[in-house]
């Protein structure tokens, strides 16, 4: 312990930490926070879907040219949120549009994503405003978010969360088992821009809080971490919620007292999440795998018995 | 169970854009019957069931299921496809796998409670159905399990669960035996044969292979070429009848209640 540290300066763990007029604080991001809980829920939801139509690469390369639409925003003077949404959806259509099956998909992805980040990049070295603007939208930052900022947020988030609700069951058929859900009527090939829409979205408001680089702690992280703990389809999505919305609150009370982004603290606690989420799993599976195949083996000689004396 | 066809085909023809993959098909499929599909790779067959389903339109001609039009996602038609290794990202239990079959295709979450209308269509009504097909293929205890610890033979048991959830007077399997050792084979033939027998459910049956379905065959639908045999094993699994399809030399023989199919020429193209 030096003395520097212990008196306060605003060095070394001060600088990560720091709790000193809290309460000021709080009142200051108070509607950081409301967005972060909203974000949380929306993201926590989306990244089931995410997951199971594994698509978290699609997710960073929206996210990249989400960036490219903000940052091109920030030089013509619009509002960065606009830029942001337009770019996520060009991005969502393209990749909707020429990546149906897996393998076009991702090397449409690994195209566009560099060129959408090299735009960004571009926009920013000519724009000569506020520095901490440049550095937020790829890193993340507690935007003081202005009411109406907050009304955006909230409607998206509500579009979102109805459209997911709305289409749950035909995307959890569509992207289990394509072909069955096609013969039981599931509309499979118009479903797949739609949902890449209302992800382009959740990505778009993501890259506000999170930063571009790092929308995938709560647009995959969460859910990636609920299936290791259970195969249960509503207990996963509870837990993916509760994940990403800790990880978002989480992340913005912690890092209000520092002079740090905000984005490591949400992507620690959103990967924390996911590592005890992994040893929980394990520690869960010791044994039972064994047991399992074990089980499963029993299973097909009894069930094949069974037809050897039902001719 | 004679209230008409459960299938009917009337000079039917199919194709893509302006190739026609075969023509003048009439065929009526009565309730209970067990239909082989029989034919080359390229043939139609795949492209049949899609017309069926209603996710293909016909070129020409007339189709009924039940009576009526086909249309898409219908309650009368249970769809099995080919044993292909479910390995989803995410688990799922067997028994989602089954509801899905019920009602994947509604909108909305498919909240677990009685509906507010009073008609329980997701609550416990649906959960007894579930459990109903999948103790009916003698699947009861893999309802819990997650569909990629299955093996591929209680894999292709829980999709006949599914396909039999909502009691479908019509039963489309695709190649479902692919893939499955002999075991497995004559397991979910003989599942999809008790059905039949005791709900009137009919049968077609795409497979590329007669022998394991053999004993079960009413009747077989043969495509080839542009062309089709309908009729029974015996009119039309014989060498001058197929000889004459396929316009060359084939050679089918008959050892020890197994047919073998020799000579068939090379399709040209293969597109299913």
């Amino acid at each position: 312990m030096n003395a520097a540290l212990a008196s306060g300066d605003r060095t070394g763990w001060h600088r990560v930490i720091d709790f000193s007029d809290y309460g000021q604080l709080i009142a200051l991001v108070h509607n950081s926070i409301i967005a972060g809980a909203v974000l949380g829920v929306v993201g926590g939801l989306v990244s089931v879907f995410v997951m199971m139509r594994d698509l978290p690469f699609a997710v960073h390369g929206i996210s990249e040219l989400s960036f490219a639409g903000a940052a091109a925003a920030l030089l013509a003077g619009v509002d960065v949120v606009i830029g942001s949404v337009a770019g996520s959806l060009v991005a969502a259509t393209v990749i909707g549009a020429l990546g149906v099956r897996a393998r076009d998909r991702n090397s449409v992805i690994g195209v566009l994503m560099p060129f959408g980040l090299g735009l960004g990049v571009l926009f920013l070295a000519l724009y000569n405003g506020r520095a901490a603007n440049k550095f937020g939208l790829l890193t993340g930052q507690i935007v003081a978010v202005d009411s109406p900022q907050l009304s955006w947020l909230v409607g998206i988030s509500v579009v979102v969360a109805v459209g997911l609700l709305l289409l749950w069951r035909p995307l959890i058929f569509a992207s289990l088992d394509a072909d069955v859900a096609a013969a039981r009527g599931v509309p499979v090939r118009l479903l797949s821009p739609v949902f890449m829409v209302l992800l382009g979205l959740t990505v778009a408001m993501s890259v506000q809080i999170v930063g571009a680089l790092l929308v995938l702690s709560i647009v995959c992280t969460p859910a990636a971490a609920a299936m290791r703990v259970t195969s249960s389809r509503a207990l996963t999505v509870v837990l993916s919620v509760t994940f990403a919305t800790v990880s978002m609150v989480g992340g913005i009370l912690l890092a209000i007292g520092s002079a740090l982004p905000i984005s490591p603290y949400i992507t620690t606690i959103s990967f924390s999440c996911y590592v005890g989420a992994r040893l929980l799993g394990r520690w869960r599976e010791r044994g039972s795998r064994v047991a399992g195949r074990a089980d499963r083996d029993r299973r097909e000689a009894r069930a094949l018995q069974l037809e050897v004396h039902h001719p | 169970m004679s209230d008409g066809a459960v299938l009917r085909l009337r000079d039917a023809a199919i194709g893509f854009g302006a190739r026609t993959l075969w023509s003048g098909l009439d065929l009526d499929v009565a309730a209970g019957e067990f239909i082989a599909v029989l034919g080359a790779n390229g043939a139609g067959k795949t492209t049949l069931i899609k017309a069926i389903l209603g996710l293909h339109r016909l070129a020409s001609g007339h189709l009924e299921v039940c009576g009526s039009p086909p249309h898409r996602g219908s309650d009368l038609i249970g769809y099995i496809p080919q044993e292909r290794r479910l390995a989803p990202p995410a688990p799922v239990r067997s028994r989602e796998l089954v509801g899905l079959g019920i009602d994947g295709q509604r909108f909305g979450p498919g909240w677990p409670r009685r509906g507010w209308s009073g008609r329980d269509r997701f609550g416990r009504d649906r959960r007894r159905r579930v459990d109903a097909v999948l103790r009916a293929v003698g699947a009861q205890a893999l309802a819990d399990v997650p569909v990629h610890l299955l093996s591929g033979g209680e894999q292709q048991r829980v999709r006949i669960a599914q396909a039999l959830a909502t009691d479908p007077r019509l039963l489309l399997c695709d190649e479902p035996l692919l893939s499955l050792d002999l075991n497995h084979q004559r397991a979910v033939v003989e599942l999809i044969d008790q059905r039949r027998h005791a709900s009137g459910t009919a049968v077609l049956f795409v497979t590329h292979e007669i022998n394991p379905v053999l004993p079960y065959v009413d009747r077989v639908l043969y495509l080839a070429d542009g062309g089709f045999r309908v009729g029974t094993v015996e009119d039309v699994l014989t060498s001058t009848s197929l000889s004459a399809l396929y316009g060359s030399r084939v050679e089918v023989i008959r050892t020890e209640g197994r047919i073998l199919v020799a000579g068939m020429p090379e399709p040209s193209e293969a597109t299913t």
